[in-house]
């Protein structure tokens, strides 16, 4: 099978390390049987040259006569199956605690997949927090390093218990509570200092009109390696102890996004942790195209195959269109 | 005895013939280079087996010679022998009809081989003897594979039309030998009668032949003990022949084992004979698999779960399949189960189910009826969805009559996750 898999939406799998397990797992052996399951070639004849006495001779002359045997030798029984295996690539990683939209490259599409990296196209992704809590990995479910208060009115007297921890009094003192316009302030403070590295990162002159022009559009981005960027953020959901961010990102990984639940936390002077984290969109690849689990069969694979080809096939040829001018000219 | 090369037709011959060429044969028919062995065989220029060589330059020939009797497969050849002698028996007439009288002197043979001029390829070969030479590859000594031997041996192919796969039996190198050594008429004829008397049909013959080709190696006798072991421990007919197709190993157990497995399941579920029989019947790979997990499980369900003896006593008898579940697997599920929607001991135990479904599965119908306020497993409560309905319905129906939803919002939602 060739082609470029869509992708697949998955529940986060906190048992496995990484997600090349998950897919090795699922290892698509609905495919194999899928594949194998196609109609099967007529049995096989061989010719052979048996002795045999000419017929209606009173002699024992022999002759050599042909005749079609069945011969076995390739029979799917003796041979086993014929496809066995099958090549598949993995585009953007994804965590195994995260979910969300991951796109495969099957046989021939595994080229593909390179040139969708090197097309450096930007990925969405919606982000739960959970105000209150600080762990060491940044997730629910890690190891808790401190608890704080985050959002509970303030009056002027408080309790000051004997072990309260210094920072906790010095946060009760210090912090109103944490509402939705300090929030968005420093989602735009995050956004701003990321346009600044997105720029540098891009080495683009800025001097000239071309790229002027596509800067106010925001179509800016670096064309190889570079940390994370964060090309867009905002809130979109905001009760207290969770919130919702929608981060449109490229150079990411999963963990970083927490720890940037973690730095807002701390921004906020309190603390947070993520508790989900799900990629909603990877390049031209939305939620609509992925499949479902119930969806994992051969027929549904080949039909988003045949559904996505088209858009890739256009958008790596735009990415890969050198632009008008500009020396390393990101295409959008 | 050195023979030279050159004048030394080579027949097709059985193992059984020695005769010895003329002079006068020799002097009419050269040794063709090109003039190999049918099937590998090499027809002796008429020589007994142990009078080993021939010396020609032809070394492909002399490795899969007969009289190499070192080689792995040499009772292979025998056996294909015979079936190649079944397939033509008019060779065995004309080496027959040109074998010159038997008393023939060796001497005067090889007095008259060393004076002939060497052998040459163009020379040119009568009609008779065109005709039989007989060019087909000869058959690799050993190989990984039965792909190569399927042509030639009747017993394979019976096999093969049978139904058995043999790309799988192929990867036990010892189940390939042995099924090339035996003979379909006298040894495999037998058992398959055996089988179809106890009760499988045709077309199950092959997968459970397939994964039980040892049973070749038994006894018949044995195996006729082992089934009326079975029948007067009170499983009847029906029950037998369910249970061999399902456990294919059953009847290669000794009876003495059986009947300690047995013993086993009955000490330790302590449940009345009828329901173990039951039991068995249901799961017979509980007699051929190990006993080990199904130690380890009744302990997690005792100690680790919380359940008591009665309460795993009547799971196993609705769901045997948790005797042998993956450790870990229970446990994560029981902990959603248990923890996550709070389903109290008791409902686990009316609906055993639970321990039988993949553990996303019951996550994703959990999320959407809670997302939907629909999640209230309390019997005493209204709107209560009993744990089995929560499992075992198929998708549609699900969504259609639990959560009231349609199959594309369940979808929708799934995304979400």
């Amino acid at each position: 099978m060739v082609g470029f898999l869509s992708c697949i939406s998955m529940l986060p799998c906190p048992t496995l390390s990484t997600c090349s397990d998950r897919i090795d797992l699922v290892s698509f052996t609905f495919v194999y049987s899928g594949v194998n399951a196609g109609k099967a070639p007529a049995p096989e004849q061989r010719v052979r040259f048996l002795l045999g006495p000419t017929e209606g001779s009173e002699e024992k002359a022999l002759t050599l006569t042909a005749t079609s045997v069945p011969a076995l030798a390739n029979h799917p029984l003796v041979c086993g199956p014929a496809v066995t295996s099958l090549k598949i690539g993995v585009g953007h990683r994804l965590d195994a605690q995260a979910s969300g939209v991951l796109v495969l490259g099957v046989g021939h599409g595994c080229s593909l997949l390179t040139d969708m990296y090197n097309a450096h196209l930007t990925k969405d992704y919606t982000v739960r927090g959970l105000l209150g809590k600080a762990t060491d990995d940044f997730c629910e479910d890690g190891r808790l390093v401190e608890k704080s208060t985050y959002g509970v009115p303030r009056r002027n007297c408080f309790y000051l218990g004997v072990y309260e921890p210094l920072e906790n009094v010095l946060r009760m003192l210090s912090s109103d509570h944490v509402t939705r316009e300090k929030l968005d302030r420093i989602l735009a403070v995050i956004q701003g200092s990321h346009q600044k590295a997105l720029v540098m990162y891009s080495n683009l002159d800025l001097q000239t009109q071309e790229a002027y022009d596509m800067a106010v559009r925001g179509l800016i981005r670096p064309m190889n390696k570079s940390p994370m960027l964060i090309t867009g953020i905002r809130c979109l959901h905001f009760a207290p102890p969770e919130f919702l961010l929608e981060v449109r990102c490229m150079h990411e990984t999963q963990k970083q996004l927490r720890k940037l639940v973690h730095e807002i936390g701390l921004e906020l002077k309190t603390t947070a942790v993520c508790s989900q984290v799900r990629r909603t969109r990877d390049g031209f690849f939305t939620l609509d195209d992925a499949l479902l689990r119930t969806r994992w069969d051969l027929h549904s694979i080949q039909d988003a195959i045949q559904a996505a080809a088209p858009r890739v096939a256009a958008e790596l040829e735009k990415s890969l269109r050198p632009g008008p001018g500009a020396p390393a000219a990101p295409q959008p | 005895m050195a023979l030279s090369a050159q004048q030394i037709p080579r027949w097709f011959s059985s193992v059984q013939l020695s005769s010895f060429i003329t002079a006068t044969q020799l002097g009419k028919h050269f040794q063709r280079p090109g003039k190999t062995l049918s099937h590998g065989f090499a027809a002796q220029p008429q020589m007994s087996s142990d009078n080993c060589f021939l010396r020609w330059g032809f070394k492909t020939y002399r490795t899969s010679s007969l009289w190499n009797s070192s080689q792995s497969t040499d009772s292979s050849r025998q056996e294909i022998t015979s079936s190649q002698s079944a397939l033509l028996p008019s060779i065995n007439e004309q080496t027959q009809k040109t074998q010159k009288t038997r008393n023939f002197d060796s001497e005067l043979s090889l007095e008259a081989l060393d004076d002939l001029p060497p052998l040459s390829p163009l020379q040119p070969v009568s009609e008779e003897e065109a005709i039989q030479i007989i060019a087909d590859p000869p058959l690799p000594p050993d190989t990984f594979t039965l792909r190569d031997y399927v042509d030639h041996s009747e017993t394979l192919q019976k096999l093969v039309l049978l139904g058995v796969d043999l790309s799988k039996i192929e990867k036990h190198p010892d189940a390939a030998n042995l099924l090339l050594r035996l003979d379909f008429e006298k040894d495999i004829k037998q058992i398959l009668m055996f089988l179809k008397d106890l009760g499988l049909e045709d077309n199950q013959l092959g997968t459970y032949l397939t994964k039980n080709y040892a049973i070749f190696s038994e006894d018949l006798e044995n195996l006729k003990t082992r089934v009326a072991y079975l029948q007067s421990k009170n499983f009847s007919k029906a029950h037998i022949t369910q249970m061999v197709r399902n456990a294919p190993f059953l009847l290669s157990f000794s009876v003495e084992r059986l009947d300690n497995r047995l013993g086993f399941f009955q000490k330790e579920l302590e449940l009345s004979v009828k329901k173990t029989r039951d039991l068995i019947v249901r799961l017979p790979r509980l007699l051929t698999g190990s006993l080990e997990p199904v130690k380890e499980n009744m302990k997690v369900y005792r100690l680790e779960l919380g359940f008591k003896h009665n309460e795993i006593q009547h799971m196993i008898t609705q769901v045997p399949k948790m005797l042998t579940a993956n450790k870990r697997k229970l446990t994560e599920t029981f902990d959603y189960v248990h923890n996550v929607m709070s389903v109290p001991h008791h409902l686990i135990v009316r609906f055993p189910q639970v321990f039988n479904t993949r553990l996303f599965k019951i996550k994703e119908r959990h999320l959407f009826l809670t997302y939907l306020g629909r999640a209230q497993y309390d019997p005493t409560k209204l709107n209560y969805i009993s744990l089995d309905k929560l499992v075992s319905l198929p998708d549609e129906i699900f969504c259609e009559e639990i959560a009231k939803a349609s199959v594309q919002d369940f979808e929708k939602f799934l995304k979400t996750l």
